[in-house]
């Protein structure tokens, strides 16, 4: 079977010879785009964060097939080693990693977090469910999709924080 | 995974009646796939068919299945006027799962029983007659109430504990046409039958959820978990109290993660309407809820953990504002 698939604004054309392949292993083994991580392979550590039409998602727990005619942004569509985004920067400047491997889910994820609080929406943590306060447990209980096995955690938080009040 | 084939219904009547697997979000479905505890032959993407809007239904809602839910959380006249849905849903896994996780999805998701997922272990819900391996076994999550013999899992999620306490309805459309089914009676208690997880019936899909007019008063949804945040609950309670002249006027009273379905306590709102708020009452309550609790060694603090939740949130929900 063969799909389209928009991966940073690029059209794809995949040919898949099995509908199992996950939307993960399509990235990074049909298309070479490794920056996607596979940690869990189960949705629980958020390794794999990719954005379809901007919101966030586990590439690992969806099928590439599904996808066919979708738009995808991985973290070699947010910024490059040349050009960094604002996120990447900040957490460059924050020390927010250790070994790394978690960090591109981080980075896609909190890039998509960042415009969901824009946009109003809730979460656990709001008082006021019309209108979420940003404060660092909020960024805390919006990134709990998102493990770092090093606990980097608090330099996480400062480098979201960061990122979120710079200029966009 | 198992190997499979895969279509894609444009619309609701290509999925109705299909011997096919339905697939939405897929965030449940894969994961037991990966497991090998879902060996589907057949799946049918319904992430195409519409049914994508909330929609005002009178003076209630009308959620279609495949609203995602964080839609759904955010959505203007649920946060307004159904605040005990979002709560609930905002309560459950992580941004990333919510974006994708559907309405109907979220209805259908299965245990998270350690043997369930474990394809060595006996297990009477994945292999009907192989046996009960939670009994005797490690049990930190598992039901309470409403057991039996042969399962004692419990439905995990969050959003239909909400949905029993607001008195939704289920509407399912199949080979033989459409149905509503109360939230509160989707799900199943296990009796010898613990393979069926709720009333669906084969070829059945979920069309839509209904919520009844807004109850109005204090709603909170309290979730005690090992984790503040991406953990199932082991005990959580839905409540919705509407006060009048310092009585509690409306009741309505849900808990999650207690049983193998959302544990709605009709007698303990009975004996809590029209009363004064007290803590003794609360207790009476809470022992009227709790008849027939059963522990199976880890999970006995749920029973203690039940009570002081409840009391905790009753009080919270009667409080006089300052």
């Amino acid at each position: 079977m063969e799909i389209s698939l928009t991966v940073n604004g690029a059209q794809h054309r995949l040919r898949l010879d099995d509908p199992r392949v996950t939307l993960l292993d399509a990235l990074r083994q049909h298309l070479g785009l490794t920056g996607t991580k596979k940690g869990c392979d189960h949705g629980q550590c958020g390794a794999c964060t990719v954005m379809l039409d901007g919101r966030r998602m586990n590439a690992c727990l969806s099928l590439a097939v599904m996808h066919d005619g979708d738009a995808i942004t991985t973290i070699e569509g947010i910024g490059t080693a040349e050009a960094l985004a604002p996120m990447q920067a900040a957490f460059i400047r924050h020390d927010g990693f250790q070994c790394g491997y978690c960090t591109p889910g981080q980075i896609v994820s909190a890039t998509a977090m960042l415009d969901e609080l824009r946009q109003g929406w809730p979460s656990q943590m709001s008082a006021d469910l019309t209108a979420p306060q940003f404060t660092d447990d909020e960024i805390r209980e919006r990134m709990s999709g998102n493990l770092c096995r090093c606990s980097c955690y608090p330099n996480i938080v400062d480098a979201i924080r960061d990122a979120a009040e710079a200029p966009a | 995974m198992r190997p499979f084939t895969y279509t894609r219904a444009a619309t609701p009547a290509e999925a109705i009646g299909s011997a096919a697997r339905i697939i939405a979000g897929g965030t449940n479905l894969l994961d037991l796939m990966k497991h090998q505890v879902e060996t589907p032959d057949r799946l049918c993407d319904v992430n195409h068919v519409g049914l994508d809007r909330v929609e005002r239904d009178g003076d209630g809602l009308r959620i279609g299945a495949l609203v995602r839910n964080s839609d759904l959380a955010a959505d203007d006249a649920v946060r307004t006027d159904w605040p005990l849905l979002s709560r609930a849903i905002l309560a459950g896994a992580s941004g990333q799962i919510r974006n994708r996780a559907t309405t109907g999805g979220n209805l259908m998701q299965r245990t998270r029983c350690y043997y369930f997922y474990d394809i060595d272990a006996p297990c009477n819900k994945r292999e009907p007659g192989s046996g009960c391996a939670a009994i005797g076994g490690r049990t930190r999550l598992h039901a309470i109430l409403g057991a039996s013999d042969q399962c004692i899992a419990t439905y995990p999620g969050d959003m239909a504990v909400a949905l029993s306490a607001l008195d939704a309805t289920v509407e399912v459309e199949g080979p033989e046409g459409r149905r509503e089914i109360a939230a509160t009676a989707f799900h199943r208690l296990p009796g010898t039958t613990p393979e069926r997880d709720t009333e669906l019936r084969p070829g059945e899909m979920i069309l839509s959820v209904r919520l009844p007019a807004p109850l109005g008063g204090r709603q909170i949804y309290r979730k005690v978990r090992d984790r503040r945040s991406y953990a199932f609950a082991l005990v959580s309670v839905a409540a919705a109290v509407g006060m009048k002249d310092g009585r509690m006027e409306t009741v309505r009273l849900a808990f999650g993660s207690v049983a193998a379905k959302p544990w709605r306590a009709i007698e303990a709102e009975a004996m809590l309407a029209g009363q004064a708020p007290s803590a003794d009452l609360f207790d009476r309550a809470a022992d009227v809820v709790l008849a027939g609790a059963q522990g199976y060694g880890d999970n006995d603090f749920k029973i203690p953990l039940l009570r002081r939740t409840m009391r905790a949130v009753l009080a919270e929900a009667t409080q006089e504002t300052m």
